[in-house]
């Protein structure tokens, strides 16, 4: 079990940033998610604290252990980290039993030890009746279980996902992500965990960092995030919305105003200064005949049980609405809008 | 577990990198380096008076002259050949694909002495099997073989396979649909040959054109065979002459002369490398299903001329070396109250030096073969995963050794290892000269198989054991071993295959005691044992046929590009 620690951490290839100046620290046995869109820096900072790749800059520690800085670093053989390939990288050569006892070899226990441990880890992964299968023979779904499994059957400090279920299908994903809560629950340990999928971060992680550009934009819970994001790219990455400037910010009686669209309404925001911004989500946004903000239905998206309408308001702003009733395209509508969630941003 | 802070981000995978690194540079670059100092330099200091001294020689010029001509028309006539079939093969329906490539591969794996030997014993007055069939030339009439045209004839046979090789490797990667989309837009029959196909294959026909030309300028033991008898002497076959006849005194001017050969090679080597990266522009990402058009009405007439061709080429001079290794003596017509295997039973199991040369040969394959896996294996893959400036420009240079002709190597050997630096040692006349010889050829033999499964071996592999605390001798031994073993094999096969029938690099090396196989052949023919060396000669073809057929039976569980006659 262990915490990690991370200072100033930068990575560049070829001179070029892949990652840089990430300060954060992941607790102790919390389900961490890296959440950012493609070639942000996720990978490279899940193979920076597995050791496979060496900072430019910068210096982590886990559990209270130096790992690396720009000139050393303890090789990812000697940090008992675990993890798990997009790939899965079973390997082809070895039955899965073998896949998941070869950590405990390495390890040099008894071999009566090395077979509990492996039954236990196949057990808890529901491999058992697979343990003498190899790899081809086994569907996407139960590959990564093996994975699961090699990486649970050493008791490591710390386990690290890349996006492990970007090659499943839907169906299996959903199931999986219970097999990795359940997989967290019961060891307690710290895990990490990059997708560029939110859906899959809000469900599965204590804490989001949402990274762009080789940085941490925002770490905080799913529900921060949601209700609360820093920056113009935080709010438009997580969940719908617009994000719109805002004009004439005053606080008066505790309560902060400003124009947003060209009508005044009460914002909420914990900047108090240069705030520029605010993120207009549906439930931020009413339907009413008599809303101050008139805006025409451009296009209606059947969400289940309620609509997604994606309005288009007299100064040309994309707007997003839900509503329960059914709106035909072209309809007018007055949108009222209340305190929505504002941020400073340059 | 107490943890070790290392320098760097895996010291011990750089260091065993720089370590084995630079023993296989001293292995293969080594030697082609010191041949270099020897050209231009005179007792030691810089110049370059030797070099004009040999090439104003008349024999020289006349080598040279030979050598382009035979290596020239050569190739021109593998082109024709290969490219032929290359076409036929890659582009249409023709069926029973597998064994017509198959049949074709092999010339390139019977060594040239035994081509030349086999094509001998089916022309010429003295022919066994042209006599026990009755149609022989009157006694006294010339072997057509021994002369310019047979030199060059069997040069073209012996090389057609690399033309047929990569411009079928060029073909196959163009994919159906851009014809068809030439199809769509209206261009038709000729049309798309000239305008889509043809300039798609150029690169590689140009690339493959190349290297057969140096394969055929290196070539030694067509000429030597052919041409000695008829006065018709080549750069390679000049070295050997000068070097079997005066020793290592003419050291100094057969360098000259090497270098010769080696600075021709190598701008065919450049040539083929230009192409090459060309074509890589083109195919990028194609992946669609490769070319098949229908032959239609023509394909069984087709099929037979092909098989035809095979049989000439490849079954008819087998007759005539199995004819000629089961008469008594040679020129004695094959019947069936002469038939006797005599002279199998000499050369097999009588004469002390086919024994010893079958040891030499033997010994020296395997252990090529062993060596070559222990330095190629965790070498490609370190490279792979840690390149530096050094092990790219290795990467590019390795190739030298088997791609310049044997003759050069042979030299290089040779001035290389005749006085051990610091010692009064030599390893000249041992046998470990030509051990390290062919460590130094057939060093690209195993490492590009090697090399080519691991750059498909996902990286993650390793990672993942090195993740749950494997080191790197445990990675290399649980991991990448047993994943790159098929190509390993398959590499070892190949080098062992080429080593033992391998002739050129050890006849200028050999002395008494370390002949190899491919010497004694030579030798036997040489001195009129023509019977003997045709039954030595079978023996090898079959162990070459039944050794590709090996590879050929496990070829499926080895990754793509492993095995050169598969694409
Ligand atoms: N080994 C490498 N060499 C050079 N550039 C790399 C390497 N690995 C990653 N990068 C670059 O670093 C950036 C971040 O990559 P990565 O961490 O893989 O992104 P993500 O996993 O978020 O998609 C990308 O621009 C990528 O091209
Ligand atoms: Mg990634």
């Amino acid at each position: 079990m262990a915490d990690i620690e991370i200072a100033s951490l930068g990575k560049l290839f070829a001179g070029t940033p892949a990652l840089q100046d990430i300060t954060t620290r992941f607790e102790d046995g919390e389900f961490i998610a890296l959440l950012g869109p493609s070639g942000c820096g996720k990978t490279t900072l899940l193979r920076l604290l597995a050791g496979f790749e060496m900072p430019s800059s910068g210096r982590l520690s886990i559990g209270g252990r130096d790992m690396a800085t720009a000139t050393t670093m303890v090789p990812p053989e000697d940090r008992n980290i675990g993890f798990v390939f997009q790939s899965y990288a079973l390997w082809p050569h070895m039955s899965v039993r073998r896949n998941v006892s070869y950590p405990l070899e390495i390890r040099k226990l008894t071999k009566p030890e090395i077979a509990d441990r492996t039954e236990a880890a196949l057990a808890a992964t529901g491999l058992t009746a697979y343990a003498d299968r190899m790899p081809s023979d086994l569907s996407g779904g139960q590959r990564q279980r093996v994975a699961l499994a090699r990486c649970l059957v050493s008791d490591p400090d710390a386990v690290l996902l890349d996006e492990p279920l970007a090659n499943l299908d839907v169906a299996l994903r959903a199931s999986m992500q219970t097999v990795f809560t359940d997989f967290h629950k019961r060891t307690g340990a710290t895990m990490v965990y990059v997708t560029h999928d939110q859906a899959e971060a809000m469900a599965m992680a204590d804490r989001i960092a949402v990274m762009d550009q080789g940085r941490i934009q925002q770490f905080d819970t799913p529900q921060t995030l949601y209700e609360r994001p820093k920056n113009r790219f935080v709010a438009e990455f997580v969940g719908r919305g617009t994000v719109v400037p805002v004009n004439a910010v005053e606080h008066r009686e505790s309560q902060l105003h400003a124009d947003v669209l060209g009508t005044r309404i009460a914002i909420r925001s914990d900047a108090t200064t240069g705030i520029s911004h605010v993120c207009l989500r549906p439930e931020n946004l009413s339907i009413s005949e008599t809303g101050d903000l008139r805006a025409k239905v451009a296009r209606v998206t059947y969400l289940g049980g309620k609509y997604l309408l994606e309005t288009v308001s007299a100064c040309g702003t994309r707007l997003l609405a839900e509503t329960r009733a059914k709106f035909e395209v072209g309809t007018q509508l007055g949108l009222t809008i209340t305190t929505p969630w504002a941020f400073s941003e340059d | 577990m107490s943890p070790t802070l290392q320098k760097g981000g895996s010291r011990s995978e750089t260091r065993l990198l720089s370590t084995i690194l630079l023993l296989a540079i001293c292995l293969t670059l080594a030697p082609v380096l010191r041949l270099l100092i020897e050209g231009v330099t005179d007792q030691g200091a810089p110049s370059l008076s030797r070099i004009d001294t040999v090439l104003a020689q008349p024999a020289t010029l006349s080598a040279l002259r030979h050598s382009l001509i035979t290596a020239g028309l050569g190739t021109l006539v593998s082109l024709v050949l290969g490219s032929a079939f290359a076409f036929l093969v890659a582009l249409t329906d023709l069926r029973a694909k597998a064994a017509l490539v198959f049949c074709l591969m092999i010339p390139m794996m019977i060594p040239p002495q035994i081509t030349a030997l086999s094509w001998t014993q089916i022309m010429g007055p003295s022919s066994v099997l042209l006599k026990t069939l009755g149609i022989a030339p009157p006694l006294g009439a010339p072997q057509p073989l021994y002369s310019p045209e047979g030199i060059i004839f069997l040069l073209g046979i012996q090389h057609m396979s690399i033309v047929f090789l990569t411009l079928r490797a060029g073909l196959r990667a163009i994919p159906q649909d851009v014809v068809e989309a030439a199809r769509i837009s209206g261009a038709r029959g000729l049309r798309t040959w000239w305008q889509v196909i043809m300039p798609l294959t150029l690169p590689s026909l140009a690339a493959g054109t190349a290297i057969t030309f140096v394969t055929a300028l290196g070539n030694f033991g067509i000429p030597a065979m052919l041409g000695i008898p008829a006065g018709y002497v080549t750069l390679p076959t000049l070295v050997y002459q000068k070097l079997a006849g005066m020793g290592t005194g003419v050291l100094a001017e057969v360098s000259v002369l090497a270098m010769l050969i080696g600075a021709v090679a190598v701008t065919g080597i450049l040539i083929q490398r230009f192409f090459q990266s060309r074509q890589k522009i083109h195919l990028v990402g194609s992946t669609s299903r490769p070319l098949a058009i229908p032959l239609g009405a023509a394909r069984l007439p087709v099929e037979a001329l092909l098989w035809a061709v095979v049989f000439a080429i490849l079954v008819l001079p087998m007759f005539g070396l199995l004819a000629t290794s089961l008469v008594p003596a040679y020129g004695v017509p094959l019947r069936l109250d002469t038939v006797t295997l005599a002279s199998w039973n000499d050369v097999l199991f009588r004469q002390p030096v086919t024994a010893r040369a079958f040891v030499n040969s033997f010994s020296l394959a395997s252990g090529a073969a062993v060596v070559l896996m222990l330095i190629c294996l965790p070498l490609a893959w370190l490279m792979e995963r840690h390149p530096t400036r050094l092990s790219r420009l290795f990467d590019s240079l390795l190739d030298l050794p088997y791609a310049l002709p044997g003759v050069v190597l042979s030299i290089s050997m040779i001035l290389l290892l005749i006085k051990l630096p610091f010692t009064d040692a030599t390893l000249y006349g041992t046998i470990w000269i030509i051990f390290l010889a062919y460590l130094a050829r057939f060093f690209a033999v195993m490492f590009r198989p090697v090399q080519a499964s691991l750059k498909q071996l996902d990286p993650a592999m390793a990672e993942a054991a090195q993740s749950v605390g494997a080191g790197l001798f445990q990675r290399l031994r649980d991991v990448i071993l047993p994943l790159s073993a098929p190509a390993a094999a398959a590499g070892a096969i190949l080098v062992f295959l080429t080593a033992f029938n391998e002739l050129t690099v050890s006849a200028l090396l050999w002395s008494s005691g370390t002949e190899t196989l491919g010497v004694v052949i030579f030798n036997l023919d040489d001195s009129g044992d023509t019977a003997m060396a045709s039954a030595l000669a079978m023996t090898i073809v079959l162990v070459v046929m039944a050794l590709m057929g090996l590879i050929q039976l496990v070829s499926r569980r080895f990754p793509k590009g492993v095995v050169p006659w598969q694409t």
